[in-house]
């Protein structure tokens, strides 16, 4: 399959005419067809025949042209594309088509990439399962039985089912690396400021990260490096000059040095994930890196601040969505959602904010201290994604609480702003895929693709793909 | 005291939109995704904007803090689009300043608690329009409806608090009429109070002297407040002020203490009216907003705004007294408004006229300064006052003139009544336009009665 191959090599085919890019599009909408009846990736397909004309200009446009153009991507539904329904997986705006364009997107139509499909995904980014959607969850192409993880859960199981190359998630907190664990893709989380917001539905705004995710570092590097930098349509964005990250893939690890979390590995943490992790710190140690084990006994708290901060942010990003100006009415908002949103308005209100939301900013502090004391003496931080493999769907739903402690090993790292990369590093008996997370410095993403991509080159995990795509 | 005025930057406050919904000849044309709240959408802020709420913090005599930020306050009203407003809650731009005032002939200092910048909202209209699609299909059915104009969402709005100073509604008055020069004197407000870029909101209690001040000699303010909301103009605001204390006074009378609430501003029955009770009062739930990153200034930063501040109006006053010699009425009057100032300064640049005159031709309106050049003022004075020579024989001429229509004043000084000739010399420098000189005219006058 085309779709097997990296961005790179598929861009070298397309350019030595081994297969046209009207090819690369029919394979994609070949495979939407054959599983996504079954899989349920996609909220929108955009219009067939426009993409393939499109493919067909690519074939027959200049030789020389970006590594991006005419390769078909995906985006969850929280980007915003003029003339394209754009849902945020809710009911609320089942029918809203937007007047404008996210930077994000703007930047990849620009380079000629092809947009095939505005992905499923949890409401509003409210879950870890895309269960809490409006239309009906996705299911993991690894074990249809089971969910794909989320929010960012259709994207992810678009690439892993080779319906797209490349899809741009959202992260607030793991909403790219969660869903990329468990449908084993590669997924990063960047720098808060790192890539233009502008246009993203907002769920927790000082939490959400925009990021690329792919079938490997490598590709997340050449995406990343085309969607990063300074946009004026959004002040939070950083004006730091973005690194040419491919060309720091192929350095030698020797010497990096990468911190191992001991206490995380302990209770709660599934044994076969437990194991993944140490055969990963071997490999690590085998390709040069040096490993120590480190402490964050913080971690308990860290749920804690999240879902004190992130409820209060969506109670009031939410508030738009009354039903006058676009948009159905709030009627229309599911159960988990009207739970943040009443979590956050609660703990915003007179007499509570101290109690709460002061005192989340201030134990969020206390977050970034940790990691900087660790990120000052290691380049890295490795730890597991997901405290359990993928779920059977429903089993999440049904029980709130529990579906928070999934988010246990994402959610410290948006209050604090650093990035991290989600990387298959494993199965379980049950051929269930296991990722780990590279954390790192802020804005230090070149140097967490180059550890994933040199692990990436001695490991096989990445390129597997599940039985059912032929 | 709480004042609102909309900045007149180029653009919107947090978008590229334009700031001019007064101008706008349709509804909805300055309008973005940002201003529209519109999904994904986000808000940048507009550096000037945020330097002329520096400004006017430091022409306030304000603190200017070195940390600032924007927070969002929460509420719901159809025509805020984002379901909250973008505004500053604890760290304000501009903080602990004063503005002196002169009440009679006392001056009299008062605090100014605080300057924010925030956006202001989209605006409501009720109105009663077709409907073609009325059941009952009759021609000219009508619905009523409420309509949503987005050209003023997001427009800059400065909020300035003061503290609880003010004694009377003069003082609000004389207050209020100072911080408007001063802020038209910046140039960063058109302060129409009219069309509502400037709105007024006094909050009043009343309590008698003696227990204002307490035994510790510490202010102590009564336990309730009642906010009068959007006064758009200087008298109103006199006026809901002398409405409000009457009937505080009446209500405190009776041993109860007045509602503490929020009423509006009847303009033409001249009354207020309840609009919601502190019970009612919202919980707007701020938190710093996401979307910006807080602001920090340097101390030469500050120090550079400070060299922006043009000469502010008491400043101005008193170097006109003593750089021109005027009395302080004319300067008064002539720094009133910072157009008519610079005016009269490069008028009296020339030095051709003494400063007193060309100060007593702007105050009196001799001439229109809005149609004249400085330098026309100038000459058309030149040419008023200079007194060209007249001819005795046209001096002849105007004196017969004169005695041949006042036949009663000739009767009068003849039958011994003197003072008739002043009223004789009157008339005839009159019809000369001043050109005839007093001293030879009279001797004229006295030889032709004799």
């Amino acid at each position: 399959m085309i779709t097997d191959k990296s961005i790179k090599e598929i861009h070298l085919g397309l350019r030595k005419k081994e297969f046209s890019c009207e090819e690369l599009i029919k394979e994609t909408y070949g495979n939407i067809e054959k599983y996504d009846s079954r899989i349920n990736s996609a909220i929108t397909i955009v219009d067939k025949k426009t993409v393939l004309d499109k493919a067909r200009q690519t074939d027959n446009g200049k030789k020389e042209f970006d590594l991006l153009t005419g390769m078909p991507f995906v985006l969850k539904d929280v980007y915003v594309t003029r003339g394209i329904r754009t849902t945020c997986a809710s009911n609320v705006l089942a029918d809203y088509i937007p007047q404008y364009d996210a930077t994000v997107y703007k930047k990849l139509l620009d380079l000629g990439a092809l947009l095939i499909g505005k992905m499923n995904q949890d409401a509003w980014g409210h879950g870890g399962s895309t269960e809490n959607t409006d239309f009906g969850p996705t299911h993991n192409p690894w074990d249809l039985k089971r969910v794909a993880g989320g929010s960012s859960g259709g994207p992810a199981a678009a690439i892993s089912g080779r319906m797209t190359v490349f899809a741009i998630g959202e992260d607030t907190g793991g909403s790219i690396r969660n869903p990329a664990a468990w449908c084993n893709i590669t997924g990063l989380k960047v720098t808060c400021g790192r890539v233009s917001r502008y246009g993203a539905i907002a769920y927790a705004s000082s939490f959400d990260t925009i990021g690329p995710m792919g079938k490997s570092a490598e590709d997340c590097a050449v995406i990343l490096e085309r969607i990063a930098g300074k946009d004026p349509y959004d002040a939070t964005s950083s004006p730091a000059s973005v690194p040419k990250y491919t060309s720091f893939l192929n350095k030698p690890l020797k010497g990096r040095k990468i911190a191992l979390p001991k206490d995380l590995l302990g209770k709660g943490l599934d044994v076969e994930i437990k194991n993944a992790i140490l055969k990963a710190v071997n490999k690590f140690a085998e390709i040069g890196a040096e490993i120590e084990e480190v402490t964050m006994p913080i971690f308990d708290y860290g749920l804690a601040v999240y879902y004190v901060i992130a409820p209060c942010e969506t109670s009031s990003n939410l508030a738009r969505y009354d039903g006058i100006r676009y948009g159905f009415d709030r009627s229309k908002f599911t159960e988990e959602t009207i739970r943040r949103i009443m979590i956050g308005t609660y703990a915003l209100s007179a007499g509570y904010y101290d109690a709460f939301y002061r005192k989340a900013q201030k134990a969020r502090t206390l977050f970034i201290k940790a990691y900087q004391d660790i990120l000052s003496k290691y380049d890295a931080i490795l730890m597991p994604v997901n405290p359990t493999p993928p779920t059977v769907i429903g089993e999440l739903m049904s029980d709130p609480l529990q579906n928070l402690l999934a988010d246990f090993y994402t959610v410290t790292q948006n209050p604090v702003g650093v990035p991290s990369l989600a990387v298959p590093c494993g199965f379980t008996k049950d051929k269930l895929p296991i990722g780990m997370q590279l954390i790192g410095k802020m804005f230090t993403e070149e140097l967490l693709l180059n550890i994933g991509h040199q692990y990436q080159q001695v490991t096989e995990w990445h390129k597997q793909k599940p039985d059912i795509i032929s | 005291m709480e004042i609102h005025v909309e900045l007149k930057t180029v653009s919107k406050m947090f978008c590229g939109c334009k700031n001019d919904p007064f101008g706008a000849d349709k509804p909805n044309i300055y309008t973005c995704p940002v201003c529209l709240g519109l999904p994904g959408a986000l808000p940048v802020p507009n550096r000037k904007a945020v330097e002329w709420a520096v400004l006017l913090g430091l022409a306030l005599n304000c603190e200017i803090p070195l940390f600032s930020k924007f927070d969002r306050k929460n509420y719901f009203y159809p025509d805020l689009p984002k379901g909250y407003q973008i505004s500053q809650y604890d760290q304000p731009f501009a903080v602990r300043g004063f503005l002196d005032i002169t009440v009679g002939n006392e001056k009299k200092r008062i605090g100014i608690t605080r300057v924010h910048l925030e956006e202001d909202t989209g605006k409501l209209m009720h109105a009663t329009v077709d409907d073609p699609t009325s059941p009952s299909g009759l021609r000219g059915a009508s619905k009523k409806v409420s309509l949503i104009d987005f050209n003023r969402s997001g427009v800059p709005l400065v909020e300035i608090v003061t503290e609880a100073d003010i004694r009377s509604s003069e003082e609000a008055r004389i207050f209020l009429k100072k911080l408007h020069q001063i802020i038209r004197y910046l140039e960063i407000s058109d302060a129409d109070m009219e069309k509502g870029s400037m709105r007024l909101e006094p909050n009043i209690s009343v309590q008698k002297i003696q227990s204002r001040l307490n035994r510790d000699k510490i202010q102590k303010l009564p336990p309730y407040k009642v906010e009068v909301k959007n006064i758009n103009s200087f008298s109103f605001a006199k006026k809901a002020i002398d409405f409000e204390t009457d009937r505080h006074i009446a209500i405190l009378e009776t041993g109860k203490y007045p509602q503490q609430e929020t009423r509006g501003w009847d303009e033409k029955k001249g009354v207020t009216f309840s609009q919601r009770s502190k019970e009612e009062a919202q919980d707007y739930r701020y938190f710093p907003e996401p979307d910006i990153p807080p602001i920090r200034w340097s101390k030469s930063q500050i120090s550079n705004f400070k060299a922006l501040i043009p000469e502010l109006p008491d400043t101005r006053i008193a170097r006109f007294i003593k750089e021109y010699g005027l009395s302080e009425y004319d300067a008064t009057v002539l720094t009133e408004d910072k157009k008519t100032a610079d005016y009269f300064e490069k008028a009296v640049k020339s030095k051709t006229i003494p400063a007193k005159t060309v100060a007593n031709w702007i105050i009196n309106k001799k001439a229109d300064i809005s149609k004249l050049s400085p330098e026309g003022l100038v000459n058309l004075i030149q040419a008023k006052t200079q007194k060209l020579p007249m001819s005795e024989k046209d001096l002849e001429e105007v004196i017969n003139k004169v005695l041949a229509v006042n036949s009663k004043a000739v009767v009068d000084y003849k039958a011994g009544k003197e003072s008739a000739i002043m009223f004789l010399l009157g008339q005839v420098m009159r019809q000369s336009h001043g050109r005839a000189d007093a001293t030879t005219t009279r001797k004229i006058l006295e030889n032709k009665l004799k």
